[in-house]
């Protein structure tokens, strides 16, 4: 990955040295001028969101607004632009795009999403409204979440980067040869006249390039022209991730300076203070230079990490009491229980309802009622969350891996009363992040502690830290009543849950032909941090429903893969995604005694996952022993990448369903380090195999998400194949001790 | 005062023999690509060698480096910088994602081959069930550690 200069420019010109840059913006509040992306002048106004770079020496640089958290965008959208460019792959690098105010205006997020929404898909608003509700509210639009970097970013700006600059490169060839620019073949970073045998590199028209008028509207390959769109290239950031060479957050160095280290606690239970600190042992102890009571949480500043650990562990903080102090996992599932006896069959905020399910409820032949309960998850991303800070002169310089590097800018302006000016994000890889890098918590408290001492911090929470601080996916209950007229066929639906944090309709189930169908949400508050992970609410979600439907399959006396297909009349893609993951398991074949399979079906993220898990029970435990996974995710545009994020959703989500439970006591999280917390090992990691449906190239689906949803109910139906016992609470492993 | 040799190289160090060889590696001597994941030796992120043997260094003290060897992820490609048979069978299979666990899962593959050249995939397993991966690269890596045992990386 290059390094940022921190040079501004905006719009399309020449650099020093001859260099073409060509940028697309987004006009925000210009909806009618949806695309018109393509400024020609910078006024400080307009929404940057991907940038191309071609040197005299004939190298093509993307410049990428996403950050690289191992999801392979920074390759993906690389390969986008370098298509419709025709660039020579071999040529193209990229480089992370500055979190930088030149690039993006305060103005609302709203518009922004707004000037999609003419042509762009209907779910980029509802997964705007109910993912990022925290960012429109600051304004900060680079993000990294959602699913949504291909399809968004991807499809709407660094294709039209690509084709633009091509276009310009090809008219200024077209005036010097004084040829047809229709005559012009642009091919591997080459321009070639054949009719006058003429042949030059895009670096050699790069500058002339620049003279040329910026087209407003550049054509788009069709699929049957993609050169390598639709090819699994091998991702451009791994060869440093197999050297040591890669630079996360938690590797950050300040230019010029020798770092001090801090370790941090904040109190167990949210909300609390820090009354006071013992320091008497900490302070006599090596390398201690300083130990602060931030109020929110206590710092120890020392010459290295581990004595600033070793110091902290020997503070003794005395915090506030709080109302949530005496909350523990049982009384917070009671007050699930009670907001939803108080919802009951009809109560609560109607989020679905079609046809009456309670009347048909009431004259079905076979009624089925159920409750399913998920934990608090913590994110547990290996790279534990950390942030390097220096405050001087006014300012404020940030170095850490995170996925909202302007959100992160304004959290920390605000807290040091500085203007978003006076902080620069310095953006590095992501250890992974999952959802817990939206959140700008620890740049705050860095720059706050660096504030304090005045010199340069690095600071590191240790994993107890990064498991008890955490802004969880929330614990929630689900309660289900349907209801089977004669011939097994579902007539009605009944739904309701306490939690609901988006996107919008991870609860749907339209795809399945019910006609009575009521969704509803009667909230319950709790007093642990909400936050984003991997799949949000289709976390939970996924394994109701899915769970809910394989029950009414086994209550009507059907194949539960039989069942949900017959269902799927209205839903050919579901359908084709259904049959095609049946067809690779071998679904129906005979297993032996103690193995079982599971099926289930999720569309998230503009992507429609079904899976089948196999599972078998060895010394009286479930052991998932193999993973099918079929996706269509409208048109992938990197195979093997996209294979890569499938496994990867479903080996964290197969963590999420069999070990994740954080639990409460005395209003504190009990789980601290991967002994308590437990992990997928290799010894549990299934084989699987992956397949996709290429069913619409118009309209993308996300794939660093979609493929969690479905992985908790295809175990667990599994595990009612296997054995009869039908688990309607996860983790799993609580289950089987 | 601690004498010991990161990968080739003599080093003289003035530290609290208590540290962790993780921290000294990464503070002291600059080298960043041994990773900091849960300090108590459960997640391998910190794997290094220390003559020759994969350890959890966020675990072990540097005082017992002293007069050793220590391997790190810096040191595993050859003297010209040739890649580890590993290395480039990681390269081939795509293993890495976010690739910060990688580091450590390279070391004990490392270690594993060396005395285990063809390994089964209960080895496989025992070998590397103390490294976790929270990007779920499990079945990639198993497939290139069998790959580079079997000399078929590119």
């Amino acid at each position: 990955m290059n390094k940022w200069s921190r040079r501004g420019f905006i719009g399309a010109g020449v650099l020093t040295g001859g260099a073409l840059v060509v940028g697309v913006a987004i006009r925000p509040g210009n909806a009618v001028d949806k695309l018109r992306g393509l400024v020609a002048g910078g006024e400080g106004e307009q929404l940057v969101n991907a940038w191309v770079k071609i040197d005299r020496d004939n190298t093509v640089t993307a410049i990428v607004p996403h950050c690289e958290m191992g999801q392979g965008a920074h390759t993906t959208l690389a390969q986008m632009l370098a298509d419709e460019l025709d660039a020579d792959w071999a040529k193209v690098s990229v480089m992370q795009a500055p979190a930088d105010g030149n690039y993006v205006v305060p103005d609302a997020a709203r518009d922004f999403v707004a000037a999609w929404s003419l042509d762009a898909p209907k779910w980029l608003e509802p997964t705007y409204n109910g993912l990022f509700t925290q960012i429109s509210k600051l304004g900060d639009v680079l993000v990294t979440g959602g699913s949504s970097s291909v399809r968004t970013t991807g499809q709407h700006t660094m294709r039209l980067a690509g084709a633009a600059a091509r276009q310009m490169l090809v008219a200024a060839a077209a005036a010097r040869w004084n040829v047809p620019a229709s005559e012009i073949v642009a091919e591997n970073s080459t321009l070639v006249h054949k009719a006058s045998n003429k042949r030059g590199t895009y670096g050699e028209f790069a500058e002339a390039a620049s003279q040329e008028s910026m087209p407003q509207t550049p054509p788009l390959k069709d699929v049957s022209q993609y050169k390598l769109m639709g090819k699994g290239l091998q991702r451009l950031d791994i060869p440093a991730k197999v050297n040591g060479e890669a630079l996360f957050g938690i590797d950050a160095q300040v230019p010029g300076q020798k770092l001090k280290y801090v370790a941090v606690k904040a109190p167990p239970v949210p909300g609390a203070k820090v009354e006071a600190i013992n320091t008497a042992t900490a302070k006599t102890m090596p390398g201690v230079r300083e130990i602060l009571n931030m109020g929110d949480f206590v710092a120890v500043v020392a010459d290295g990490y581990w004595q600033a650990q070793m110091a902290l562990n020997m503070v003794e903080p005395r915090y506030s009491r709080t109302e949530g102090d005496g909350l523990d996992s049982a009384k917070l599932s009671a007050r699930f229980a009670k907001a939803l006896d108080d919802a009951g069959d009809t109560g609560g905020t109607s989020l679905a309802n079609e046809g009456d399910a309670p009347g048909a409820l009431a004259s079905a032949a076979k009624k089925v009622v159920a409750e399913y309960k998920v934990p608090f998850v913590a994110h547990a991303a290996m790279e534990p969350i950390n942030c390097t800070a220096w405050v001087h002169d006014g300012k404020c310089e940030i170095w850490t891996s995170t996925q909202v590097p302007l959100m992160a800018r304004s959290a920390v302006a605000k807290a040091l009363e500085m203007s978003n000016d006076d902080v620069t994000v310095n953006q590095l890889y992501l250890g992974g992040a999952f959802g817990r890098r939206l959140e700008s918590d620890y740049p705050v408290q860095a720059a706050r502690v660096a504030k304090a001492t005045g010199y340069p911090i690095k600071m590191i929470w240790s994993r107890e830290e990064d498991t008890r601080q955490d802004f969880y996916r929330p614990a929630d209950t689900s309660r289900f009543w349907g209801g089977l007229d004669g011939s097994g066929k579902p007539v009605s639906w009944n739904n309701a849950f306490t939690q609901l944090n988006g996107p919008d309709g991870s609860w749907d189930v339209s795809h399945y032909d019910v006609p009575n169908r009521t969704i509803r949400h009667a909230p319950a508050d709790m007093h642990l941090r909400f936050g984003s992970l991997r799949s949000v609410d289709h976390s939970q979600q996924g394994f109701f429903v899915e769970s809910f439907i394989d029950e009414l399959a086994h209550a009507a006396g059907q194949d539960p893969f039989e069942y949900r297909r017959a269902l799927l009349s209205k839903s050919p893609r579901h359908k084709a995604v259904l049959e095609k993951v049946a067809q690779m398991s071998g679904w129906g074949t005979p297993l032996p005694e103690g193995t079982g399979r599971g099926i289930a079906l999720v569309k998230s993220f503009g992507t429609i996952v079904a899976e089948v898990a196999e599972v078998t029970l060895q010394d009286g435990k479930p052991r998932v022993t193999k993973v099918w996974c079929c996706a269509d995710a409208g048109y992938v545009m990197n195979p093997d990448g996209f294979a890569a994020q499938m496994e990867g959703g479903i080996i964290y989500g197969l963590t999420t369903a069999l070990y994740s439970g954080i639990t409460l006591k005395d209003g504190s999280v009990e789980q601290s380090n991967f002994h308590d917390f437990q992990m997928v090992r290799m010894e549990d990691a299934p084989t699987v195999m992956v397949d996709v449906i290429n069913g619409d190239s118009k309209v993308l689906g996300g794939a660093g998400e979609p493929s969690l949803p479905p992985l908790a109910p295809a175990v667990t139906n599994a595990i009612f194949a296997a054995t009869g016992k039908r688990i309607r609470e996860l983790p799993i492993a609580k289950h089987f001790a | 005062m601690i004498q010991t040799t990161v990968n080739g190289k003599p080093q003289k160090l003035d530290v609290d023999p208590a540290t962790p060889i993780l921290w000294v590696l990464r503070e002291q001597l600059g080298m960043t690509g041994t990773k900091f994941g849960c300090g108590v030796a459960q997640c391998g992120a910190c794997t290094a060698h220390l003559d020759g043997q994969p350890i959890r260094s966020c675990s072990t003290p540097i005082s017992e480096a002293d007069g050793r060897q220590i391997t790190t992820i810096e040191g595993l490609a050859g003297p010209e910088g040739a890649l580890h048979p590993l290395q480039q069978a990681w390269i081939d299979a795509q293993v890495p994602q976010c690739g910060y666990c990688q580091s450590g899962q390279l070391m004990s593959a490392a270690a594993l081959l060396r005395d285990t050249p063809k390994p089964s995939d209960d080895q496989i397993d025992a070998a590397m069930s103390g490294n976790i991966c929270r990007c779920g690269t499990y079945e990639r890596i198993r497939k290139a550690i069998k790959a580079a045992a079997s000399g078929t990386e590119r």
